[in-house]
């Protein structure tokens, strides 16, 4: 086999199955994990029947779902109804195989970045144009299901994007001009060069982009496009067997991508905590995929707490949220970010280290503010009903 | 929509029949198999886009007859049935009953039996709240809070089942007092129940009350004023919650409460919050209540469970109305007898039933979203409303 061959054919292949096939298994492993972890924060004990903790409970279910009959409504668009979950979860791969998992390495005699596509130098761009796709997803499988409730999942998945989609590009703007570059290794490179991830002057941005991609994810406290107490299923409410269980893994491929491009962009991607740091090079043990798939597991647990803690946003307060709060915050942001970035490093350190203090102040003045007496044991105080 | 009562039709267009709808608008069927109608309400929804413009509930998918079926038992014989209306309360729903057959019947209940009722009564109501904070607030999609609060229920389903054998329908009075008396040691188990309970409610107060999300949720939602409150016969937390502090066991009262301290809590803003509210600091004076039954029942001790009933439980003819403060509301029962040993007619006023008549009021001019907020605001047990 000619080198050529190998170089742009086979391996380019390979990295693409094995993308597929790990955000496949991701996402199974990720529900049990979700599982045991609701199960932990809920008092309960989650899956513990099949396997050791009930791991194999993933696989139990995808088996379950794959021999499901497959039923599509008498009167729905069956190509668009096919294509709904396919919408969906295509974006999903493809916006994780623009990031990059580790640089270059040394396999079975032969060198590559471990990096699915290119590493392209509008990959950023291309990242937000491909995940945009998504959505169409649900808003098609929404509108051909031929059903009022996945209907209104569908607007209201139209709804979410126009309004979480500007403040994210924002975000995302930010970073790139800490960076300078719109190529996923180069941003990765620049916060080596800088001495600082971009976490810390852009904790704004930061902060603004995971808010918007918890939304993009449809995950709590925005999970308004399926919203079980209220739409039943939402998009996916007549959706069964196995393209059910494709909206279910693009649901978790899209936590995984947007922690991801939340660890490149913010998170300095595969690199070890401070890597200018020389003291600090014992870290280095630990290969650079694992650094950066630790620090994207971190970001799917939050997810996962995310859901334990808070009620669901109703859809006209999010997109409230989105242009009242995170779109001029976003604005602001990035102007505070452009000056840092103007300085050049140092500006970058300072700005990161003004927003660690101040974030620091808010904490320690939230934790010192004394505890106030509970409202429902007040009213009773306050109120009390004469005895007859 | 042409020879029906004049004033009826234009109000409510019949089921049946093409919708008379406006043109952006979208008739909606919200039930009776939907996860937030808790249970089996259908409401028929008329939406523009998801603002609703009206909203019409269809009961009956859990009718049974069960006002008729008292006709057909003797009068120790209809408790059981009482334990089906709202069978997350079935100790108050039996006591309601108890009540009005020994007013007709004019018998003296032993204060231990009252205090024993009461302490019932008040862990019912506490069950039976919880679980009402458990559903409203899944409702709203926190999901947490529904096993916290289930901690608290399933000690108190034991401490029931160990009392009467039963955890839910719980068929634990009799005419005249009780059917048996208190296992050994069943005080302590409750007095250890209500020890770690306040902080217990304050961890459910620490997910939602100042939970930023929440609140916007909560908060303006279903709206109903006192005055509109009274025109509709609301009763319970929703009128509490409206500003009225009008309580079955103070306004009316019944058993040993006139002997016991509780506040009765109250809101300003009649909104969804406020009966968060109201539901959260009755769980507390329910605990009070609790605490000093314990205290009064440990001080007294005794056997004496039951009044003087007769063998045949045949009440003079009459008429008698009796009603006691259910978790939802005023429960109470008008019992017609004709001197035999079965009840001529019993008719139950629902708290449930009541309060639901309001809900297309509440709703109006909300979102989807906003609707599964009133349903469960509420607080109704479908069981009770169509009976």
């Amino acid at each position: 086999m000619s080198e050529s061959l190998v170089h742009y054919v086979l391996v380019p292949f390979v990295k693409g199955l094995l993308t597929v096939i790990l955000v496949a298994t991701a996402a199974g492993i990720l529900t049990w994990i979700e599982r045991r972890g609701l199960g932990r924060l809920q008092i309960r004990k989650g899956p513990n029947r099949v396997g050791p903790a009930g791991f194999f409970q993933w696989i139990a279910d995808v088996v379950k779902l794959v021999f499901k009959e497959d039923v599509v409504p008498s009167r729905a668009e069956k190509v668009i109804h096919l294509l709904g979950p396919l919408l969906l979860f295509t974006p999903a791969v493809v916006v994780l195989g623009l990031v990059p998992w580790g640089p270059e390495v040394t396999l079975f005699g032969v060198t590559t970045p471990l990096h699915a596509a290119a590493d392209l130098n509008v990959a950023l761009l291309l990242i937000l144009a491909v995940s945009s796709i998504g959505v169409y997803g649900i808003i098609l499988a929404g509108w051909s299901s031929n059903s009022k409730y996945p209907l209104l999942g569908g607007l209201r998945s139209a709804a979410q994007l126009i309004s979480y989609e500007v403040p994210m590009g924002f975000a995302i703007v930010a970073a790139v001009l800490m960076a300078g570059s719109l190529s996923m290794v180069e941003i990765i490179e620049a916060q080596k060069e800088a001495g600082i991830w971009f976490v810390f002057p852009g904790l704004v941005a930061f902060f603004l982009y995971f808010v918007s991609g918890v939304a993009e994810t449809n995950r709590t406290p925005f999970d308004l496009p399926e919203a079980e107490s209220e739409l039943v299923g939402g998009f996916h409410t007549e959706y069964s067997g196995f393209r059910w269980a494709i909206f279910f893994m693009s649901e978790y491929g899209n936590m995984i991508s947007i922690g991801a491009i939340a660890t490149t962009l913010f998170f300095g991607g595969w690199l070890r905590p401070f890597p200018n740091v020389a003291w600090l090079s014992f870290l280095d043990v630990i290969p650079p995929f694992f650094w950066f798939a630790g620090k994207v597991f971190l970001f799917l647990l939050v997810y996962i707490w995310f859901r334990a803690t808070f009620p669901r946003y109703r859809f006209d307060q999010l997109m409230a949220l989105g242009w009242k709060a995170l779109l001029p915050i976003s604005l602001a942001n990035l102007f505070l970010v452009a000056l840092a970035a103007l300085w050049g490093a140092a500006g970058l350190k300072v700005l990161g280290a003004v927003l660690v203090l101040l974030v620091a102040g808010g904490l320690v003045a939230a934790w010192r503010r004394p505890a106030r007496a509970s409202v429902t044991t007040r009213m009773a105080a306050e109120k009390v009903e004469v005895r007859a | 929509m042409s020879e029906t009562t004049p004033g009826t039709a234009a109000q409510f267009p019949p089921l049946e029949g093409p919708p008379l709808l406006g043109l952006h608008e979208m008739e909606l069927n919200f039930g009776p198999q939907h996860p937030s109608t808790h249970g089996v309400l259908r409401l028929v929804l008329k939406v523009d886009g998801e603002r609703i413009v009206s909203a019409r509930p269809d009961i009956g998918y859990l009718h049974r007859g069960t006002e008729k079926l008292f006709e057909t038992e003797t009068f120790p014989m209809v408790v059981p049935h009482t334990d089906r209306m709202d069978y997350v309360a079935s100790a108050t729903n039996n006591h309601a009953y108890v009540l009005v057959v020994e007013k007709l019947l004019g018998v003296e209940v032993p204060k231990r039996a009252q205090y024993i009722r009461v302490l019932l009564d008040e862990m019912q109501r506490i069950s039976s709240h919880v679980l009402w904070l458990a559903t409203a607030a899944l409702d709203l999609g926190a999901i947490t809070p529904f096993f916290y609060t289930f901690r608290e229920r399933e000690v108190i389903l034991d401490l029931f089942e160990e009392y009467c054998g039963a955890r839910l329908t719980l068929n634990c009075m009799r005419i005249g007092g009780l059917p048996v008396d208190l296992t050994p040691g069943w005080l302590e188990k409750v007095r250890a129940f209500t020890e770690p309970f306040e902080k217990n409610v304050d961890e459910y107060e620490e997910l939602l009350t100042e939970n930023r999300i929440w609140k916007q949720r909560t908060i303006g939602i279903g709206v109903l004023d006192e005055k509109r409150c009274i025109e509709w016969g609301m009763t319970g937390p929703v009128l509490r919650a409206a500003g009225k502090a009008w309580d079955i066991r103070r306004a009316i009262p019944y058993e040993v409460y006139p002997e016991l301290e509780f506040d009765i809590p109250v809101g300003k803003n009649a909104d969804t919050y406020d009966r968060y509210l109201v539901r959260v600091a009755e769980l507390r004076q329910s605990r009070r209540i609790v605490l000093q039954c314990l205290d009064w029942l440990e001080k007294n001790p005794g056997t004496e469970i039951r009044g003087k009933v007769p063998r045949v439980i045949k009440p003079p003819a009459g008429e008698a109305y009796a009603a006691v403060e259910a978790p939802k509301g005023e429960l109470g029962f008008h019992l017609v007898a004709s001197g035999g040993n079965k009840p001529y007619r019993l008719h139950v006023r629902p708290p449930s039933f009541i309060n639901l008549q309001a809900l297309p009021e509440m709703a109006q001019g909300h979102l989807v979203g906003d609707l599964v907020a009133v349903i469960g605001t509420i607080d109704i047990v479908l069981g009770e409303v169509d009976r």
